[in-house]
């Protein structure tokens, strides 16, 4: 049973149909894994500050619009 | 991991090699005006053939892959350098790996391989394989600068001070991983001697045709997609100010895109001699990729949500937002016309080359555009000369590439119906003279749209320059003043 296991494995012709179990297993497993949890949910939502770590003191203005502190 | 990513403190500008970002920054827009030059030129041939001038160093087959390589790898290629350089930096808040000497490494290479490649293709030798023409010792040469980049931004992330790794380094890990095992794999070829500039792909027939298509989409999808994509998520929260919408719809972008877009080349192939399986399961896969598509531009645009009025006072803004709103928009077309059926009316037909475009210009170079006005400035701790100039530039560009892609759908579109059609007897209704003729007008369109695009090109350049020059005048009149200000 187990030698049938691994030769149906080995087999080459047989990879598509395992790829797409892996491929599909692992996929859900990452959504899952991202969208259940409060707390992680809270630690993954934090590192969307990471950019703002080592902001700009200063955003820059244009020499032609020195108001506007948008850009 | 914990949250202190919240905690962790800003590292001193000084700390950074901004040297190396300004550099690619530089060649990017060199690249840029050379690249869109060769392309408005090109465009112009075919509306004005006499524009060949019976000099073969300047015909369409020799100029094209200048262009394709000169905007895809000049101007994209060093704008991805320059940001990624500049992001992993920032985001890790630790200095760039391989000191002086590796990051330069990095640049001379990657600008003499484009040069190269650009000089070698108008005196006619090339691979004759899409967007992959260089020669077999510029491919190897290409290699050993993308190994060296690999160790800069990988050592870089591990150098970092942060815990977590910002997903937008994520999308430069996976470009730089995928662009080598493309390159590697689809550059497999026996040279004719150690001497020569030719060589054969390793590859015949069908598995040719499918390793070159392989490489040809993934490359749309890993260095055109994945890497710009890498940009958009740092520059579009830091241009509005707030961060991304959600940081856990960005990790499912990346997976779900990682995951899907391998599998999808072969639908470049549709209706020839390639299995049936590989065309069916190409498709699959096309319209699959619409989910990640669609939820990265809705996460992109909608960090936005709450401040739609930055869209009315920001021209910086307004180029990144339009560059995911053109993310979506050929995203969605790609998969349609990846249906089989639709491929049957589009393959061959100037549709193709339209929906290229739109995704070239509209989301690549408008991002990149944006991200761009929104960098040279910090890098050279200055402001931007003018914001009445980047309104203009961007007016330009979205005329331009509507003029292009519309008048492309008419083309291609219509030469696509007229190549099918048949008369009562079974005859071809129109001969090949016959599209040719059509598609003059859009083709003189296309030309105008492009000519647009590279004005508004142009423009940029005047702006940073003069941004530049500004920067430069204030360190010489009050340089402590400048160092202050800009990290």
């Amino acid at each position: 049973m187990i030698t049938d296991v691994f030769a149906w494995l080995g087999d080459l012709g047989n990879s598509k149909q395992l790829s797409l179990v892996i491929f599909f297993v692992t996929f859900v497993a990452i959504v899952l894994y991202v969208f259940t949890g409060k707390k992680r949910k809270e630690r993954l939502e934090s590192y969307k500050n990471i950019p703002f770590l080592d902001d700009d003191e200063g955003r820059p203005v244009s020499k032609d619009n020195q108001g506007n502190k948008n850009p | 991991m914990s949250t202190s990513a919240a905690v962790a403190t800003a590292a001193p500008a000084e700390q950074y090699n901004y040297d190396i970002v300004k550099k690619f920054s530089i060649m990017a827009l060199v690249w840029g005006v050379l690249g869109m030059l060769a392309g408005v030129y090109i465009a112009s041939e075919l509306a004005w053939p006499f524009l060949n001038f019976n000099t073969p160093e300047i015909t369409f087959g020799r100029l094209r892959p200048v262009h394709t390589t000169l905007v895809i790898f000049g101007f994209g290629g060093s704008a991805l350098f320059a940001t990624s350089y500049y992001i992993v930096q920032r985001t890790c808040q630790a200095r760039l790996w391989g000191g002086k000497w590796l990051p330069e490494f990095t640049f001379w290479g990657w600008q003499v391989g484009v040069g190269g490649g650009a000089i070698l293709y108008m005196l006619g030798f090339t691979q004759g394989r899409e967007y992959a023409e260089f020669v077999w010792q510029l491919d190897l040469a290409i290699t050993v600068v993308w190994v060296a980049y690999f160790l800069v931004f990988t050592m870089t992330l591990r150098n970092r001070s942060q815990p977590h790794i910002y997903v937008a380094n994520w999308f430069f890990m996976s470009f730089i991983l995928a662009v080598a095992l493309l390159h590697i794999f689809n550059n497999l070829a026996v040279p004719v001697s150690i001497t020569s500039l030719h060589s054969y792909s390793l590859f015949s027939g069908v598995q040719d045709a499918m390793t070159q298509w392989w490489y040809g989409h993934n490359a749309v999808g890993f260095f055109l997609t994945a890497a710009f994509l890498g940009m958009m998520y740092y520059f579009v929260p830091k241009q509005a100010g707030r961060p991304v919408y959600s940081y856990r719809l960005s990790i499912v972008h990346f997976w779900a895109l990682s995951f899907l877009y391998m599998w999808a080349g072969t639908h470049h192939l549709h209706w020839t001699a390639i299995p049936d399986w590989t065309s069916t399961l190409a498709a699959t896969f096309s319209i699959l990729l619409l989910l990640p598509s669609w939820g990265g531009m809705i996460n992109g645009i909608m960090t936005l949500s709450g401040a739609w009025e930055k869209l009315r006072t920001d021209p910086i803004m307004l180029f990144l937002i339009t560059a995911l709103a053109f993310y979506g928009m050929s995203t969605f077309e790609g998969p349609m016309m990846s249906l089989k059926s639709v491929n049957a009316l589009s393959h061959y037909t100037d549709w193709t080359v339209g929906h290229v475009h739109s995704g070239a210009l509209g989301w690549v170079a408008m991002v990149s555009m944006g991200s761009m006005y929104h960098m040279v400035p910090r890098l050279w701790g200055t402001t931007i000369y003018s914001l009445k100039l980047i309104y203009v530039h961007f007016w330009l560009a979205t005329i331009g590439i509507v003029l292009y892609i519309a008048s492309l759908w008419v083309a291609g579109i219509g030469q696509g119906l007229m190549l099918r059609a048949f008369d009562e007897y079974g005859n071809l209704a129109y001969t090949f003279i016959e599209t040719v003729t059509f598609m003059h007008l859009p083709y003189v369109v296309r030309a105008i749209g492009g000519m647009f695009f590279l004005a508004g090109m142009l423009l940029m350049v005047y702006n940073l320059y003069m941004t530049i020059v500004g920067a430069r005048r204030t360190v010489g009149v009050n340089a402590p003043a400048a160092a202050v200000a800009h990290g």
